[in-house]
């Protein structure tokens, strides 16, 4: 099926069909919805709940997205993506914006011609592994099976790490999350490996989630975050500032229940350009001024997404660590609204 | 002059057709050139990079299953080649186990046994209309379900089956296995001419040889002689479990077998009605005539009836090798490393460069394709009837 897919994004590309240099945001409204490349199934990020509505963090800044540019933030379709067809898929024009845990790199952001917008959650490579092995640490993973999902940053962070530490591993290269937690519990590989927040999303659904630890070295550094094409900066401020409208809304203690009192009574001149109140900041965007509002109001700050998909008291449970806003111990931090 | 060639451009048949092909090809060239052209125009406006020259940077990744010496410090072009080979493997395996699966089935089908030409109908029927896909995911599934590596089946105290596939002693050669080798060789090509020889003498003299329990005496005994002369040089590196895994000795992985498994039922399904039709074509009066001299069965079988089905059977023989082939790319299912999987996956995701790395695994598919359309017209060529029937 990939094969096909690629094949068929560079036919696209080939054919040059694509809505080349239009402006997204044009084509987007034009259209009437928005075209956001997910994940194929990663719970608590991308994935479609028991309704078969999509949900999860990563999901939530496409509905963002939504919400800024038609003011309704469920004008969102969803193209489910493995990793090893996303960028293809983006790059020809199949998706307008690509939100599904990618790791933003430097030969990503310049060489495939995409670029980043912001990081949506700081995570790193970890390692799961049975806890009747009796292993502790990373360290003792020599000559061990590894499953890992292909088409990422992850195999060659695995093959850095292993060498590094002078242990050889046999790799089993499985193409989805699925397959990968199919061939884990049945005992084909000792280790699963992929981002951590990846690894506690798999372990939440398996059977007896207590019989599997996950170890505590992280071996790098995985900044996960929405990405639209390169060569349309207009359309990259519209998501990017999307995803800023959310964190600036946690930092300034805006809520989707609180957003309509704080547009009536909020005295602080950064809140009060953020949710339009003085007119004209949604302009630049090429939105209306109240797109922040709408964020806040159907989507909510950052904060209230993680928790409701991925936070301590969802059966991913996932502290915020990393990603708390900066004046909390984080490392969460937007540029000013102004 | 010119009207004249006029005319005939039009009228002439012959050169009107000469005209039409010139133009199509020229539409065609011009075509390619437009799409060609466009492409290095969009891929360039979008700042994405093209060029080989990713070929010769390390790729970065491990690959498990190698023919030859990998690691992740190798260039992408060595990755290509070990997916290459991994490809080329399980396609000559699996043609190989395919054909005769599907001798066997296409002559048991056409038995005069109710059990057996039945049983063959069932598998015949299950198999080809159930995708090849779905099969190669049931017979990796299968296998997933072995026991765990510490539980594994242990058989003859040096074989261990589990889900992480079949581990079994690795033979260490020393000095001298060459001469033991070399006599197999030697033995291999004497026979050869042996049996020309014998076969002669039969044909001049109508004494019958046991020409098969010669050579195949020949064939064993001679190298084990040399064996026990050349002090028994060769020793056997047995798996030990340590860890996680086996260590040393051999492993035949539950990836492999399970696109083996998967290719080559599914495969042999068809050539077992390909080998069935080819026996059906043969005149029943030859089967007939063989009978009323007095041939046995299996000599029937053998001397008068496969060689001329051979005729009918290897033109379709040959697309199900190309089937075969063409169908191992979904090695990436079940993560067999192959070519599309290693280098048509992680090397076009690593350095995004779709339309090149697409380009050449398409190249060396058809590459590979036309290799055994060509070898196997050759074939084709050399059972036909010679002159006319």
């Amino acid at each position: 099926m990939t094969i096909i897919k690629t094949l068929f994004a560079s036919m696209i590309l080939t054919l040059g069909l694509a809505t080349a240099n239009a402006g997204t945001l044009d084509v987007v409204k034009e259209r009437g919805n928005l075209i956001c490349g997910s994940n194929t199934g990663l719970a608590g990020f991308g994935n479609p709940n028991d309704a078969g509505v999509w949900e999860g963090i990563d999901v939530d800044v496409c509905r963002a997205v939504a919400a800024a540019v038609f003011g309704d933030a469920s004008k969102v379709e969803y193209v489910p993506l493995t990793s090893k067809v996303r960028f293809t898929s983006l790059q020809s024009g199949e998706v307008d914006m690509l939100s599904r845990n990618t790791t933003w790199t430097l030969q990503r952001d310049v060489e495939l011609g995409l670029e980043f917008v912001g990081v949506n959650y700081y995570d790193g490579q970890g390692f799961m592994v049975r806890k009747d092995l009796g292993v502790s640490s990373a360290t003792e993973l020599d000559g061990a099976s590894v499953c890992i999902q292909v088409g990422t940053t992850t195999e060659m962070n695995l093959a850095d790490y292993f060498s590094a530490n002078g242990m050889s591993y046999e790799s089993i290269p499985v193409e989805t999350n699925a397959e990968a937690d199919a061939a884990y519990l049945a005992g084909r590989c000792d280790i699963y490996t992929t981002d951590a927040s990846g690894l506690y999303a798999s372990r939440a659904g398996y059977p007896d989630p207590s019989a599997h630890i996950v170890l505590p070295e992280i071996v790098s550094k995985e900044p996960l975050g929405p990405s639209v094409r390169g060569n349309d900066s207009e359309w990259a401020d519209v998501v990017r500032w999307s995803l800023n409208a959310m964190i600036i809304a946690e930092e300034k203690g805006i809520t989707s229940g609180n957003v309509d009192d704080m547009i009536a009574n909020s005295p602080d001149p950064e809140t009060q350009r953020l949710l339009g109140v003085k007119a004209g900041y949604g302009a630049w965007l090429g939105l209306s001024d109240d797109w922040a509002a709408n964020i806040i109001r159907q989507v909510g700050n950052y904060s209230e997404s993680f928790e409701k998909h991925i936070g301590v008291n969802t059966p991913i449970n996932i502290a915020r660590g990393l990603n708390a806003l900066y004046k909390d111990g984080g490392i969460l931090y937007a540029p000013p609204f102004r | 002059m010119e009207q004249n060639f006029i005319r005939k451009l039009i009228f002439d048949e012959k050169t009107r057709a000469l005209l039409i092909q010139t133009l199509v090809i020229g539409i065609f060239a011009v075509l390619i050139y437009l799409v060609t052209k466009q492409t290095a125009y969009n891929l360039e406006k979008r700042g994405i990079g093209t060029g080989f020259e990713f070929l010769n940077i390390a790729a970065g990744y491990d690959i498990s299953i190698s023919l030859i010496p990998y690691d992740s410090n190798d260039t992408h072009l060595r990755a290509y080649f070990v997916g290459l080979l991994n490809t080329l493997m399980i396609a000559v395996c699996g043609c190989f186990l395919a054909t005769i699966m599907g001798f066997l089935v296409g002559i048991i089908r056409l038995s005069s046994n109710w059990l057996f030409r039945n049983i063959a109908y069932v598998y015949v029927e299950f198999t080809r209309n159930v995708p090849v896909l779905l099969q190669i995911i049931l017979y990796y599934t299968i296998l997933l379900h072995l026991p765990k590596v510490k539980q594994s089946i242990i058989i003859f105290d040096s074989f261990y089956l589990s889900n992480r596939g079949l581990f079994s002693p690795a033979p260490i050669f020393k000095d001298g296995f060459s001469v033991v080798i070399g006599s197999l060789i030697v033995m291999i090509i004497f026979t050869f001419f042996l049996k020309k020889f014998l076969k002669k003498k039969q044909e001049l003299t109508g004494k019958q040889y046991p020409i098969f329990l010669i050579n195949s005496a020949l064939i064993i005994f001679i190298p084990i002689i040399f064996y026990y002369l050349m002090g028994m040089p060769l020793e056997f590196d047995h798996p030990v479990m340590k860890g996680f895994n086996f260590k040393g000795g051999m492993v035949i992985r539950p990836e492999f077998l399970g696109m083996l498994f998967g290719l080559s039922i599914y495969t042999a399904a068809f050539i077992s009605e390909t080998v069935r039709s080819g026996i059906i074509s043969v005149s029943k009066c030859q089967r007939e005539a063989a009978q009323a001299i007095g041939l046995k069965a299996n000599f029937i079988m053998r001397l008068i009836i496969i060689p001329q089905a051979l005729r009918v059977i290897i033109p379709p023989l040959t697309s199900q090798y190309l089937n075969l082939t063409k169908n191992s790319s979904l090695g990436i299912a079940i993560g067999y490393a192959d070519l599309v999987h290693g280098f048509g996956g992680i090397s076009l995701n690593q350095t995004g460069k779709a339309i090149e790395i697409m380009l050449i695994v398409m190249s060396t598919y058809l590459t590979i394709s036309l290799t055994i359309s060509f070898f196997m017209n050759l074939y084709n060529k050399a059972v036909q009837f010679k002159g006319n029937i």
